[in-house]
């Protein structure tokens, strides 16, 4: 029987670089408060969220991820060239088809990459770093872009007084490659199906073109909230003992940035010392989907509260639903 | 467990998860409007409910506890 040659694989594999894009635009609660009768109270208490970045008409899903791409490149002191694989993690590009991966790909000048999207919502960025762990790993790729990029003002029902205020835009990337010593743990992960009505398109977009009307994310928000809040704690949990690692170990807990209440509900759960910072950009970005993890990491750098080779858990939980949670160092 | 023991047992839960006062929570006081207790809090207190009390209150149930004696008549009615 004639055997197959596998590609060589490495020992180790980390970030090498981490990158972001926030758009310009910056839009208050009290832009959206009179649609939905509501106040920047209420909002800011039911959400953590005073303000949120809204990407300008001539912005894509594409065009925000090519930015980050290009930080991450830089911060990892690299070029689009050494890429040679493109994970964008996203469920608001605008076209079914081809990928958003492949778009930006042209973008930087990515030319010897293979390219392909996630499509796992909030959990996408969580995702797509368990995969280019992987893949790097078993020698599949050598350097791997991976990004979180939404344009999620695109698909918001402003008259929906549950949503209208959560979502923002943005997107933020990470280079994974070979590393001296490994900087991603094991990727702890799931779905479940069984909910895919809590958080969902509505119409699904056949429909919506037939029907010439738009289709908008719809959410159950105490389902979602009670699913995450009830179930995102294990998941941590066992990511961290996957790992290897303890509460005490990590510098940084850096959960999708969903609503600033479950947040503050998986510290309590998880037992942090004082001393580990917690992401909030949510109370300055709202929540980005699949970019808010690595834009809340980068304001973590950028605040000093996390330096390279810092240890950070990293969870992105959503529609689906699905759920991803994984320790990592700091590039 | 009697109907006062229940009223007492959730008075306790919602003072720690929203921390109003345990004797302000009486029977015909309404979660989100007299306690001002929204209904992201309200399923923390749901869950704990389940946890102290032993009863299971589905997502679909959690919209019709909207008073404490909504609560309190699920909770004592469905007890294991």
């Amino acid at each position: 029987m004639v055997e197959l040659a596998t590609a060589p694989a490495v020992s180790h594999a980390g970030f090498l670089g981490l990158g972001t894009y926030r758009p310009e635009r910056v839009v208050p609660n009290s832009e959206l408060v009179e649609r939905i009768e509501s106040s920047d109270e209420w909002i800011v208490e039911r959400s953590g969220i005073r303000e949120r970045r809204y990407a300008g008409a001539d912005e894509t899903v594409a065009s925000m991820a090519a930015a980050a791409a290009t930080a991450a490149l830089t911060d990892a002191n690299l070029t689009a060239g050494d890429i040679d694989l493109v994970i964008l993690a996203t469920f608001t590009h605008r076209y079914a088809t081809p990928s958003a991966a492949a778009e930006v790909s042209a973008l930087i000048g990515a030319t010897n990459a293979a390219a392909v999207d996630v499509g796992a919502a909030c959990a996408g960025f969580a995702y797509a770093v368990g995969l280019a762990d992987g893949a790097v790993r078993a020698g599949t790729a050598k350097r791997v872009l991976v990004i979180g990029a939404e344009k999620i003002s695109e698909v918001i029902d402003f008259d929906d007084r549950g949503t209208a205020f959560l979502f923002g835009d943005g997107a933020g990337a990470v280079v994974i490659g070979q590393t001296p010593e490994q900087g991603i743990g094991p990727t702890v992960w799931g779905a479940d199906g069984s909910q895919m009505d809590a958080i969902i398109m509505n119409p699904d977009t056949f429909t919506a073109g037939k029907e010439k009307t738009n289709s908008v994310l719809t959410m159950q928000g105490q389902t979602v909230f009670r699913w995450a809040i009830g179930s995102m704690g294990d998941v941590c949990q066992r990511a961290l003992v996957a790992a290897g690692v303890t509460a005490d170990d990590i510098c940084a807990f850096v959960p999708h940035q969903a609503n600033m209440r479950i947040t503050n509900s998986l510290v309590k759960n998880l037992g942090f010392p004082e001393s580990v910072a917690i992401a909030r950009d949510i109370e300055n970005a709202g929540n980005t989907s699949a970019a808010s993890i690595p834009l809340a990491l980068d304001r973590l750098r950028q605040n000093g509260e996390v330096t390279s080779g810092d240890l950070v858990l990293l969870v992105g939980f959503g529609a689906g639903l699905a759920f991803a949670a994984q320790v990592a160092r700091v590039p | 467990m009697s109907q006062e023991d229940v009223l007492a047992g959730l008075a306790i839960i919602v003072n720690e998860i929203a921390g109003i006062p345990a004797e302000s929570v009486k029977m015909e006081k309404s979660f989100v409007d007299d306690l001002d207790v929204d209904s992201l809090s309200m399923v923390e207190v749901v869950m704990e409910c389940e946890a102290r009390f032993g009863v299971t209150i589905p997502d679909s149930e959690v919209k019709n506890l909207n008073t404490v004696a909504d609560a309190v008549n699920y909770i004592t009615a469905n007890q294991q």
